[in-house]
């Protein structure tokens, strides 16, 4: 469970990139933080492995305050998928895998292998054929898979993503959309997904929080996000997509009857 | 002569070529232990890049074989430790500014995403920053090899043989043989090791295991090869010490520093040299008994080593230098070999005759409008200080000539006036004036032997050298220098010519 109470984030002169934010992502939730770039929904992402710290209020991770632990271990103990090059590319796909074992040195080296195996085939990719590969070598979609690999390969219960699938073509941001969904749900993880793309926090979030200006606007299931928008913002935004759902369906019918 | 005049050379090769490559390896090993972790402070420590940026790029612009002699006498010492320190100094920009743009260039999204997953800081040095920076670092590493190489030839006028002994010898007795051979040793040197660093490049671009161990271990064979017995000096016998014979950066000096290892050997010496050595360096060397003799000019003593300015005639300035050697410094003066070698201020007849200048007091008047030259270090030298306040001189300009092509310079009229050495045989031959020095500002330049304070107290090598007192004369040292220095002959053989000719002096009076 990953609780924020009151969150705010100064950034010198620049003023608040995250004012007061509180929202709660229940233990084995999936929720999304959709709002436009500079909306400060990454900056949250990062106070909470503590990449950057909290200017005012507090975070909690199973009910402990984050400030109390150690930002290192606090971070092994999350999972993250980044936005874009993630993958260090002087390494393998093994390496790139297996490093956040090999950080802690919590396990054996053949132990090691046998998990990053087992973590590769999770995200569909067959060990034999991409352990020794390097991500240069690979497609957009199959960099992402290592990714995702990655933040697993230390069984954790938290994984938070930042824009993940935000670099890859329609289809294989699709795919990887809906195999993260059952790995998600099969592994019972808590997840934190930011996005700017609505339609992808509709496909994925059990829970839905809308940002405008480091302001949290709504935070709630998306079935009643759609039925009563607090805000005008979060109004125009689901209309815009939902208006081109209608787009698309209406040139579809067209197609048909022609 | 051209075949054998490279076989003789290419016997020194091993000698020079292993101090050559001991002196770089090392030099480049200690340049890159120091600016690694200094590029790397640079990096982590904001306000420490530009010092160390700027002290690096400092000695980079301080000209090679400056900085080498400054650390002479900054360290009190000759040879290996002044060129090492030196040649560190010099190696360490190319390796620590691109150590700070490697480290500083790697990609944000590389240290985001590092520190994410959970790496410590040191973690995301040794696992992201270092490899992804090792490219840039290696590139570096390259330029400071090919430099040092390059570099490493200026070790030998600080007193450590090189590959710059070819370079420095050859220039100045025009064997070019020798030159050569030291510009394609030195080369090729370059060459290699800049091909075994591109090769670890490559392996670790192109994630070759074999090719980087192969090239890194070829890397450490040539570094250890260097430390092997086999390179040391072939020249000296088995164990016994060699008497080291020193020399500095002219025809003359090369001629008598072989003149006396024959003397030695004659006498079952076993002998070896320090050649092309600064003209401080090799007095200081003398002092240290890092080399047994040479042979100096009283006046040079006297003027810059006494610093005295006064003239009190030839006798007496010997008899004072003498005693000043021993009592400062501990070292023996054999006596003068028999011949003075003076500056002298010379122009061409023809020039001095339309001028009709024959001694120094007749070209002050004329002197505004002429430009004279001189060798390096002439006009720092107390004597022009000396002739330019007696004798009231003001050229339109000064330059400064290697030696060899200060004769050239006057010769062509390029410059009027040049301060020759008075046994130079380019004098006569170039058809020079030596002007009167009738103030008497230039103090005599009796070519004195000097022996170190080890030496001295070994008589049997003071019997070996006292038939060589007093035997040179002016004409006889005049022509053994023109051997050399025009007609190409090879030290060695000019040396023999003198040897002969002293003989056949000695048996004439006899």
């Amino acid at each position: 469970m990953i609780c924020l109470d009151g969150v705010s984030k100064v950034f010198g002169e620049t003023g608040r990139a995250v004012d007061r934010v509180s929202f709660t992502v229940p233990k084995g939730e999936l929720m999304v933080l959709v709002g436009e770039s500079g909306s400060g929904k990454t900056t949250i992402l990062r106070m909470i492995n503590r990449l950057i710290e909290v200017t005012e209020g507090r975070i909690l991770v199973d009910g402990r305050d984050t400030r109390d632990q150690d930002p290192v271990l606090l971070r092994r103990s999350m999972g993250y998928v980044f936005q874009k090059i993630g993958l260090f590319p002087h390494m393998t796909v093994g390496q790139n895998v297996g490093i956040v074992t090999a950080l802690s040195g919590s396990r054996k080296q053949p132990a090691c292998n046998a998990r990053i195996d087992a973590v590769l085939s999770l995200v569909g990719l067959e060990p034999e054929r991409y352990r020794h590969r390097y991500p240069g070598e690979l497609s957009g979609g199959q960099q992402q898979r290592v990714g995702v690999a990655r933040a697993l390969v230390a069984e954790p219960e938290i994984v938070l993503m930042d824009e993940p699938f935000g670099a890859l073509d329609a289809i294989t941001r699709s795919r990887l959309q809906r195999e993260y969904l059952r790995l998600h749900q099969s592994l019972g993880l808590t997840t934190l997904m930011v996005t700017h793309d609505v339609t992808e926090a509709f496909l994925l979030g059990n829970r839905i929080a809308v940002m405008k200006e480091g302001r949290l606007l709504q935070s709630d299931v998306p079935a009643r996000l759609i039925r009563s928008p607090a805000d005008s913002y979060v109004e125009s935004l689901l209309e815009t997509t939902l208006g081109q759902l209608e787009r698309l369906k209406a040139i579809a019918s067209e197609e048909a009857e022609s | 002569m051209s075949r054998s005049g490279i076989a003789e050379q290419l016997e020194l090769l091993p000698h020079y070529l292993g101090n050559h490559m001991a002196l770089t390896f090392l030099a480049l090993a200690i340049g890159i232990a120091i600016s690694l972790p200094l590029g790397l402070a640079a990096t982590r420590v904001r306000w420490l890049e530009w010092p160390i940026l700027t002290f690096a790029g400092v000695m980079q612009t301080v000209p090679a074989l400056a900085l080498l002699a400054l650390m002479v006498p900054i360290l009190g010492r000759i040879g290996f430790t002044p060129a090492l320190a030196g040649l560190v100094l010099y190696s360490m920009f190319p390796v620590l500014r691109n150590t700070v743009t490697g480290l500083n260039g790697v990609d944000s999204a590389y240290l985001e995403a590092g520190r994410g997953i959970g790496m410590t800081e040191g973690q995301l040095l040794w696992h992201v920053q270092l490899p992804l920076a090792t490219p840039v670092i290696l590139a570096g590493i390259r330029i400071a090899a090919v430099w040092v190489v390059g570099v490493a030839t200026l070790s030998t006028p600080v007193g450590f043989p090189s590959l710059g002994n070819y370079i420095f010898s050859g220039l100045q007795t025009q064997n070019f043989v020798a030159v050569l051979v030291g510009v394609v040793a030195a080369a090729v040197l370059a060459v290699v090791l800049d091909l075994l660093l591109r090769l670890i490049e490559i392996a670790i671009s192109r994630r070759k295991r074999m090719l980087g161990f192969v090239a890194g271990l070829s890397l450490m064979l040539l570094a250890l090869a260097t430390l092997m017995p086999a390179w040391s000096r072939p020249d000296g016998v088995d164990s016994e010490v060699p008497v080291i014979v020193g020399a500095k950066t002219f025809t003359e000096q090369y001629i008598l520093a072989e003149l006396l290892k024959k003397r030695a050997v004659e006498e079952g010496y076993s002998v070896s040299d320090l050649q092309s050595l600064g003209s401080t360096v090799v007095f200081d060397a003398l002092k240290a008994s890092r080399i047994d003799c040479y042979v100096d000019y009283s006046g040079t003593v006297w003027a810059n080593h006494m610093k005295r300015q006064d003239q009190p005639g030839r006798e007496e300035v010997l008899r004072l230098m003498s005693e000043w050697l021993q009592q400062e410094h501990g070292i023996i003066c054999l006596g003068s070999l028999g011949f003075e070698n003076s500056y002298a201020l010379a122009m061409r007849k023809d020039r001095a005759e339309a001028l009709g200048v024959r001694t120094i007091s007749d070209l002050a008047p004329h002197s505004g409008k002429l430009s004279a030259g001189g060798d390096y270090e002439f006009f720092s030298r107390p004597e022009w200080h000396a002739l330019r306040k007696n004798y009231h001189l003001g050229f339109a300009n000064l330059r400064s000539f290697d030696s060899t092509l200060m004769y050239a310079a006057v010769h062509r009229g390029v410059v009027d006036v040049i301060s020759a050495f008075s046994t130079d045989g380019r004098i006569s031959a170039f058809g020079l004036l030596p002007l009167g020095d009738n103030l008497e500002v230039l103090p005599p330049y009796d070519a004195v032997l000097l022996l170190s304070p080890k030496a001295g107290i070994d008589a049997k090598l003071k019997r070996t050298f006292e038939p060589l007192i007093g035997a040179i004369s002016n004409e006889e040292m005049r022509q053994a220098n023109m051997m050399v220095d025009l007609k190409g002959t090879p030290v060695r053989e000019a040396a023999e010519w003198l040897r002969r000719a002293i003989a056949s002096d000695t048996s004439d009076t006899r």
